[in-house]
């Protein structure tokens, strides 16, 4: 295959699979990108060979291309977020033992879940998150200081090891993106307590980042590829392309996981524990539907908040998040753009029409757990 | 004084932790503590207090290294070594031997570097060494696959062993694939049919 060889890094999670679809499916290919997916074994060799410029972009956890770009974590470089990849998709779960001292919970119920965990006695929690530099970790601080006195331990733990920790008792909880919740649960040492959504109902998961210099010396590349990953992203989110999709990402090299991990990620229906009732969680994973892949200033916002940023830190938090890239390389291929750049995250409880290009759009609920709402300014109400 | 380093080596394999070991030990370096099992990992970085912290570059529990290293208490705060990239050069030559390592802040680089280059140039060794098994274990596994298509041939088609093959090469010019692909493919239509 001829055309320009983008070398992109990714970890081998169900939330790949705009990546994996865009190569895949020939999207990447129409756009005269030969896409290499290059799979990365952690989060910090991903971070350092795409700083190093041993790749040319890579999918991110949303807040390490914040924490990088305010000079936090390791190594400091400028990266550009040019649009989100995933939205939502990550689980908590506890360990059978935890789950047995806490009786029965309500599935979902962020608030019961917490009030339950913080009444436990006994020892710090011990839960095990894949990057300090996470949304699951950044999720799991905004829940949790919703109970000070809760004594909780944050453990790093590679996301395919996470069911093995839980099983030596090295950690007591944990907060992972799919299928490794579903496999804890798959070799019954854990029970799923609630999934990410429950505390931020539209929470931006993954991204796709590349260094800042390299974007503007690329800016043709760039668009290449966005629009290569925008397409795979709305026929991911086809209702009835979602069988075809598990089975192709089940095929695919990229990935290495059976379809019957990929399903309950892909599809919503998760199985909370063995031998309980299987759920349906609305948005579990979203790609695309309801503005998904849009960057928000305010969604970097909140992230850099939640790292402790301030000031100027927080303006280039949000500079970083491309909404200007988005706007001008989406809009021939059918994107519709939302009027603004940034919305007061967490105000919506309900799926509400917003003014967009095309005249309007709908949005998703983006309501947190506690009732609060943010506002790109960084005032917490 | 450079001897008086603590290095701390994470590796679960223990030939590679020995060469590791030996190579710095050979270089003056004694204060060098392994470690294979990584759930110690929070503890030992404790309590050994490494000054610094080297760690295969492909090792899934970098980010478990990470985390710890921003949890210490700030003195003795380790830090990528990359985020010091006053050495370019030392840098790409760490990242292409596959070795990353912490350092405790504030570290003297002249310090550091003679540490480095021992583990970069030992790295290298044992990089090369395992590609190099890999490809003679993949050679060879290769080479049984084609022995086994070309009887299938030569039992099916009354062939020549050179004649089979030709047959092989031939239609693997023919598709624009590999002679091993042709191969491979023709063993498992065989064994479905059979």
């Amino acid at each position: 295959m001829s055309g320009t060889v983008l070398n992109c890094g990714y970890v081998p999670l169900v939330d790949c699979a705009p990546l994996v679809l865009a190569k895949e499916l020939g999207f990447a290919a129409e756009e005269g990108l030969d896409l290499n997916l290059v799979r990365q074994p952690s989060w910090s060799a991903l971070r350092d060979m795409l700083a190093l410029g041993h790749l040319d972009a890579a999918q991110m956890l949303s807040p390490m291309s914040v924490a990088m770009s305010i000079g936090l974590g390791g190594l400091a470089a400028k990266i550009d977020t040019l649009m989100v990849l995933s939205v939502n998709g990550t689980v908590f779960g506890v360990s059978n033992a935890v789950a047995e001292a806490l009786g029965p919970v309500p599935f979902g119920d962020a608030n019961a879940v917490l009030h339950k965990i913080a009444a436990r006695d006994g020892a710090p929690l011990r839960i095990g998150v894949p990057f300090h530099y996470s949304m699951h970790r950044l999720l799991l601080s905004y829940w949790t200081s919703a109970a000070p006195d809760l004594q909780i331990e944050e453990v790093t733990v590679p996301p395919p090891r996470m069911a093995d920790a839980v099983a030596d008792g090295h950690v007591d909880a944990f907060w992972v993106g799919e299928p490794w919740g579903s496999v804890a649960v798959g070799r019954d040492v854990a029970q799923l307590m609630m999934t990410g959504r429950d505390v931020w109902q539209f929470a931006p998961e993954k991204v796709l980042a590349a260094r800042h210099d390299w974007v503007v010396e690329n800016d043709d590349t760039v668009r290449r590829l966005m629009r290569a990953v925008f397409h795979a992203a709305k026929w991911l989110d086809v209702k009835r392309n979602k069988p075809l999709a598990v089975e192709i990402l089940s095929r695919s090299e990229h990935l290495s996981l059976p379809a019957d991990l990929i399903d309950p990620a892909v599809s919503g229906h998760l199985l909370p524990q063995i031998g309980g009732h299987p759920v349906e969680v609305e948005r579990f994973l979203q790609f695309h539907r309801y503005a998904a892949s849009f960057p928000w200033r305010s969604q970097a916002a909140w992230i850099a908040h939640q790292l402790g940023a301030e000031g100027e830190d927080l303006e280039t938090a949000k500079a970083c998040f491309r909404t200007d890239l988005y706007r001008a390389n989406l809009a021939a291929v059918g994107a519709d753009m939302p009027g603004a750049s940034e919305k007061v995250e967490g105000s919506l409880q309900f799926e509400t029409a917003v003014a967009s290009s095309r005249g309007h759009m709908i949005l998703a609920p983006d309501a947190f757990f506690d009732g609060r709402t943010f506002d790109y300014a960084g005032k917490e109400r | 004084m450079s001897a008086n380093l603590r290095i701390l080596v994470v590796e679960p394999d223990q030939n590679r932790v020995r060469e590791i070991v030996d190579a710095l030990g050979e270089a003056g370096w004694r204060d060098v503590k392994a470690l294979g099992n990584v759930s110690a990992l929070d503890r030992t970085v404790k309590d050994f207090a490494p000054d610094i912290v080297l760690i295969d570059l492909a090792n899934p529990d970098r980010d478990m290294l990470e985390h710890i290293s921003y949890v210490t208490e700030t003195e003795k705060r380790a830090v990528a070594l990359f985020v010091d990239q006053t050495d370019e050069n030392l840098t790409q030559a760490a990242l292409n031997a596959g070795v990353s390592a912490y350092v405790v802040d504030g570290l003297q680089m002249n310090r550091i570097k003679p540490v480095l280059e021992t583990a970069i140039a030992r790295f290298k060794i044992m990089r090369q060494m395992q590609s190099e098994l890999d490809a003679a274990k993949q050679a060879l596994e290769d080479r049984k696959t084609i022995d086994r298509a070309k009887g299938i041939l030569m039992r099916q088609r009354g062939l020549t062993e050179d004649e089979a093959y030709t047959l092989l090469r031939k239609a693997a010019m023919d598709q624009g694939r590999k002679v091993i692909e042709v191969a491979q493919a023709l063993v498992t239509a065989a064994d479905l049919l059979s």
